[in-house]
């Protein structure tokens, strides 16, 4: 039997008493691009972060690579959304990036010569080795988002789980984001994005999961993108959605 | 050799403080160690009436206790869905209060005063001396502020980056795998430690003072946390002094001209820092409006 990069079955999740995600379950396809899309407070988020184990689940089973995620932590790579940290801490891009060796070091080794080597060629690859002394409240926040993504480079994963990469950066971050993950794709990685635009999605990516506090559907773009779906996972908004669905793929 | 003490246990409590407050400002969570330094109290009350002694290990151990027993109320409140603000407000005042219960129901027969424990009185430390097979080594309090800042530097140094990661961005920290609970508790835990150890000196009160404002102070002066960390103890270092020879010339409280010669430092470092002072960004502002005029 194959093992998928990652396999969720049955998962609960609530905050409080309130349910937000119900008996999801569901595989993603190795070496694939994959938008997580759904309406405001659809879960979409709170998959990531139970995947990851950074909130408790109600039930279920989540594996990596056929395996519970704490075996396999150091082939997952993060990117929170940006608004989860403070972008006043004293630090800056490069110190940022190293942060994603962290858990590599185990518990004395403290990031030396290769760590900020390797920091370095992340941030190169995401086009800001300029600013790798920049104290990161001065950066942009497009800038700030590359810094994140350069910093997941630097976990040196296999499987990548970005949490609305794309929310609020300026178009050159979104292209450059955009060239990343192809790359990663090349290199046989597995991506998996939060994504918000749906203007975007078909360009974007490869395979699609509809999320609306149950899994609504899951597979290729062409064959999920479609208007029937999306109406089911954003109910009455459709008017507008219409337009994006009705474009054909490639013509964007 | 009074002034060299008072001074040496100033520093002492300003270094110990100065390094964990860094952490709590960064955190946010500089109220929180607010209400540690209160609800530690009923913890020392206890000590005292469980050993009739001023014995310092155990007031330690009476409070640390107490201090994560804070910790950890304040999250449960939290959790059941009350403010933070809230929460610490609650937790902090209630178990403060049962402590000054606890001190003036049994005041006839312990030697614990309430004022000292709130302001404490630091010129008293060079008389309560730590003598060891008839060797005077010097005062109690140095050598007790002197082993929790050797242990606040241990731990911290051990764990530097678990303890900046956790700080900046806890959910990838725990991601990877590092126990973010665990370390939240240890530096709360060397939160009630160094309260305790100080409160002698400069008492429950003040020494929020020597959590907060050092490293508030370092943090206006600096853009790297290794930085902040060694300009917030060396803030607190001068403060110290300067706040001793202040006292000696005001004829004055020296705890209250210690925080006050801080608070003196803050406010200068508000206005001038070359990089986030008043200033700094006046003039930026100023460059931009000529700039774009």
């Amino acid at each position: 039997m194959m093992t998928y990069p990652l396999e969720v079955d049955q998962l609960t999740v609530a905050y409080q008493k309130k349910p937000v995600l119900r008996s999801v379950s569901f595989q993603i396809p190795s070496g694939k691009l994959i938008g997580v899309l759904g309406p405001n407070g659809a879960g979409k988020s709170t998959l990531l972060k139970a995947v990851l184990g950074l909130i408790p689940k109600v039930e279920g089973e989540v594996k990596i690579f056929g395996q519970p995620y704490r075996e396999q932590r150091k082939s997952v790579g993060y990117v929170p959304q940006r608004e989860s940290v403070d972008w006043d801490f004293p630090t800056n891009a490069l110190d940022v990036v190293m942060m994603g060796r962290y858990g590599h070091l185990g518990w004395f080794r403290r990031p030396g010569a290769k760590e900020r080597e390797l920091a370095m060629e992340c941030l190169t690859k995401v086009g800001m080795a300029d600013y790798a002394g920049r104290q990161i409240s001065q950066l942009s926040g497009g800038q700030q988002q590359r810094v994140f993504l350069a910093r997941a480079l630097a976990q040196n994963a296999k499987l990548y789980f970005m949490d609305e990469p794309f929310a609020g950066v300026d178009a050159t971050t979104e292209k450059a984001i955009i060239q990343l993950l192809h790359e990663l794709k090349e290199q046989g990685k597995t991506v998996l994005v939060v994504h918000h635009d749906l203007s975007t999605v078909q360009e974007y990516f490869d395979h699609v999961m509809l999320l609306n506090g149950e899994l609504v559907a899951s597979g290729p773009t062409s064959d999920i993108f479609t208007p029937g779906y999306l109406q089911k996972t954003y109910g009455g908004r459709i008017a507008m959605l219409q337009d994006f669905a009705a474009v054909p793929a490639g013509k964007v | 050799m009074a002034d060299f003490w008072i001074i040496l246990t100033g520093t002492l409590v300003a270094a110990t403080c100065g390094v964990l407050g860094c952490f709590l400002v960064l955190r946010k969570m500089a109220m929180v160690g607010d209400a540690i330094s209160h609800s530690v109290l009923p913890g020392i009350a206890i000590a005292f009436l469980v050993s009739s002694s001023r014995d310092s290990l155990l007031m330690l151990v009476g409070a640390a206790v107490l201090g994560l027993i804070t910790v950890f109320l304040i999250q449960l409140l939290q959790q059941g869905g009350l403010q933070s603000d809230a929460s610490i407000g609650i937790v902090f005042t209630a178990l403060f209060a049962i402590g000054v219960i606890l001190i003036s129901r049994n005041a006839a027969h312990i030697d614990l005063d309430l004022d000292c424990v709130l302001f404490g009185e630091i010129a008293y430390v060079q008389w309560d001396t730590l003598i060891w097979n008839g060797y005077d080594l010097g005062p109690v309090a140095v050598w007790m502020l002197g082993g929790t800042l050797v242990l606040v530097l241990a731990v911290i140094g051990l764990f530097y980056k678990q303890f900046k990661l956790c700080a900046f961005d806890p959910a990838l920290a725990a991601a990877v795998g590092i126990p973010v609970a665990l370390f939240h508790y240890l530096l709360m835990g060397m939160v009630s430690l160094s309260t305790v150890a100080s409160f002698e000196s400069v008492g429950a009160i003040l020494v929020v003072g020597m959590l907060i404002v050092p490293a508030s102070t370092a943090y206006l002066l600096t853009d790297r946390l290794s930085v902040m960390l060694l300009y917030s103890v060396l803030i607190g270092a001068v403060s110290s002094a300067g706040g001793y020879y202040a006292a000696k010339w005001l004829d004055a409280s020296i705890a209250g001209a210690m925080i006050t010669v801080a608070g003196i430092l803050f406010v200068l470092a508000f206005v001038f820092s070359p990089l986030h002072g008043l200033m700094a960004r006046y003039q930026k502002r100023r460059k931009l409006k000529t700039a774009s005029a």
